[in-house]
């Protein structure tokens, strides 16, 4: 029911709407906590996204931990992905879209005005849902991130290539075909393969876009766990459907509902004591 | 049981003329190509393919159609490079610069639709009149522009069907790498290779065929051009004239042209599809 009622409101007005989220405290002594050790990397403040007349993110704050997990969840269309996609300025391609509020990166507003964008950009790795390799060869892939930058010798290329394969799990699979089409591998080797290509430019942020949902236990069960091992290493932002992922791997939980955040705290706290209604009933699956 | 036995009558009926349906075209294909090579061929000479027509040649003496056949592919070398210096342009720009479902790009696919459909004779008239306008003669750079003007349609058509293609996932990956924008038209110019070689081998297809629209730009004559102000000839026109001359053996060497524009189109086609299949190996 519930979940129709949100498909609607995709195109109309829906009384979801009008529903204000009421925000109880959240223990700000664990909050305090996280950001002590892993101090934010992003900040947002105040941001409102609206793609034509719709309003998608209504004044979103929010910070993402620094070298740990952060897992944005909540219902289908509640704007996870336009939020994941305002990090690194990739919203701004729709037509008809108009950003209010602040994105800080390392403290530098993304929209300011002497921000070069492919810097942000190249500062983030992106990981989509169904993983899509470039038209090229397996080596290409991975050198074409460190090309366009402006490497050029062969030898650095591919140590490169190989330092980044074997860093996504890969090398050992593609070590003899490098040449062939990416295309060629599997649709789990695949999004490691971009998960290699990402980590080629040498970002700080890795950004994923419900990146296991296309891929089979086996291989989804592998990109979690370069997750966690890469976690020491970049700040990682995950868009999850899968509660029990979110579970297993995430530090700090973002929950969102109908654009807004309703609820953002570590873990631990999020998963065995939500404080708001709303996040226990989603939490408890009476609404996904 | 009834019921089953109707069905089953219907399945017949409709298999049978889907049948129909595909032998009439192979066998029309076919006998297009033994009516060609049947005439044509014994009209078929070295001389017809390297010479330029003699004294007497639309009297059946000696001579032969290179002037035609370098004439066609004159232009449709031309057309295509100034084409797609055109259409390569509009299509990069209504798919990856306008946003989606852009108005602007709504309205330019509708236009180019409409120009799809224009009948080539009507592109003829008016490449006539732009070139009065202009003070040209009828000329290589008259018919050259005609052509382009007819093909480019075609060729937008095409290489934005599968510029529609390619999945938004691929721009974003390349843009989220740090690629520029022209570095990441690089990318997805790549994917539609395979693409544009199809949309190139349609448009070669149909601009080396067309008489309607060089018949009064490009002129004809009997020798081979040495700029782009001469009048040039076609080998479209030159199975026109031929074919209607009253004497059997010159009728016979318009097959013998019909026979060499085949060929060429034929040969054009191979390679095009060897090419396109090379390109296509590291596609998505």
């Amino acid at each position: 029911m519930i979940q129709n009622l949100l498909r609607i409101d995709k195109y109309f007005d829906s009384p979801f709407d009008k529903i204000q989220v009421k925000k109880d405290s959240v223990n700000p002594v664990a909050i305090d906590l996280i950001f002590k050790t892993h101090p934010p990397h992003i900040s947002v403040r105040n941001l409102n996204v609206y793609l034509s007349k719709n309003h998608i993110l209504k004044d979103v704050s929010l910070d993402i931990p620094d070298k740990a997990i952060t897992c944005i969840i909540g219902p289908s269309g509640c704007g996870k992905t336009t939020l994941l996609k305002t990090f690194n300025r990739l919203l701004q391609n729709s037509i008809d879209v108009r950003i209010e509020g602040d994105v800080l990166v390392d403290g530098e507003n993304i929209h300011g005005k002497d921000v070069v964008v492919e810097n942000i950009r190249k500062k983030m790795g992106l990981l989509s849902q169904r993983p899509c390799p470039l038209p090229m060869s397996i080596f290409d892939n991975i050198a074409y991130g460190p090309r366009i930058h402006g490497i050029r010798r062969m030898k650095t290329l591919k140590l490169m290539v190989e330092k980044y394969l074997t860093e996504a799990g890969l090398w050992d699979e593609v070590k003899d075909r490098l040449k062939s089409p990416a295309t060629s591998l599997s649709i789990g080797q695949q999004q490691r393969l971009c998960l290699a290509r990402g980590l080629a430019v040498k970002p700080e942020i890795i950004l994923g876009d419900e990146a296991t949902s296309a891929l089979d236990p086996i291989s989804s069960k592998k990109i979690e766990e370069l997750f966690v091992k890469l976690r020491d290493q970049y700040s990682i932002v995950l868009v999850t459907h899968t509660l029990r992922q979110a579970r297993r791997i995430a530090d700090y939980v973002v929950f969102m509902y109908l654009g807004e955040v309703v609820e953002a705290g570590p873990a631990s706290e999020i998963f065995s004591n939500p404080k708001e209604k709303l996040t226990r009933e989603y939490l408890e699956g009476y609404f996904s | 049981m009834k019921h089953v036995r109707i069905k089953g009558l219907e399945e017949k009926i409709f298999k049978t003329l889907m049948m129909a349906a595909t032998l009439v075209i192979v066998i029309s294909l076919f006998m297009i190509i033994v009516a060609v090579v049947k005439r044509g061929l014994p009209a078929m000479s070295w001389d017809m393919v390297s010479k330029i027509p003699g004294g007497g040649f639309y009297i059946g003496k000696e001579g032969g159609l290179l002037n035609a056949i370098v004439g066609s592919l004159y232009i449709v070398i031309g057309s295509i490079f100034l084409g797609l210096l055109f259409s390569l342009p509009i299509v990069l720009y209504i798919n990856l610069y306008l946003p989606e479902k852009s108005r602007l790009a709504q309205f330019t696919r509708l236009s180019f639709d409409v120009l799809f459909g224009i009948p080539s004779i009507v592109y003829g008239a008016f490449g006539f009149t732009l070139m009065v306008y202009l003070g040209l003669r009828s000329s290589l750079l008259a018919g050259i522009l005609t052509v382009t003007m007819l093909i480019i349609p075609i060729l937008i058509r095409s290489i934005d069907e599968v510029m529609r293609r390619v999945p938004k996932e691929m721009k974003d990956a390349a843009l989220s790498l740090g690629a520029t924008r022209s570095e990441m038209i690089m990318v997805i110019l790549r994917q539609v290779v395979p693409g544009i070689i199809t949309a190139v081998l349609l448009s070669v297809g149909r601009g080396i065929g067309d008489a309607a629209s060089v018949l009064f730009t490009a002129g004809y004559t009997d020798s081979i051009p040495t700029s782009l102000g001469q009048p040039v000839a076609t080998l479209p026109l030159a199975i026109f004239f031929q074919l209607s001359s009253p004497i059997a053996e010159v009728q016979d060497r318009a097959y013998a042209a019909a026979l060499i524009l085949t060929f060429i189109v034929l040969i054009l086609s191979l390679s095009g599809r060897y090419y396109s299949r090379k390109f296509s190996k590291n596609k998505i």
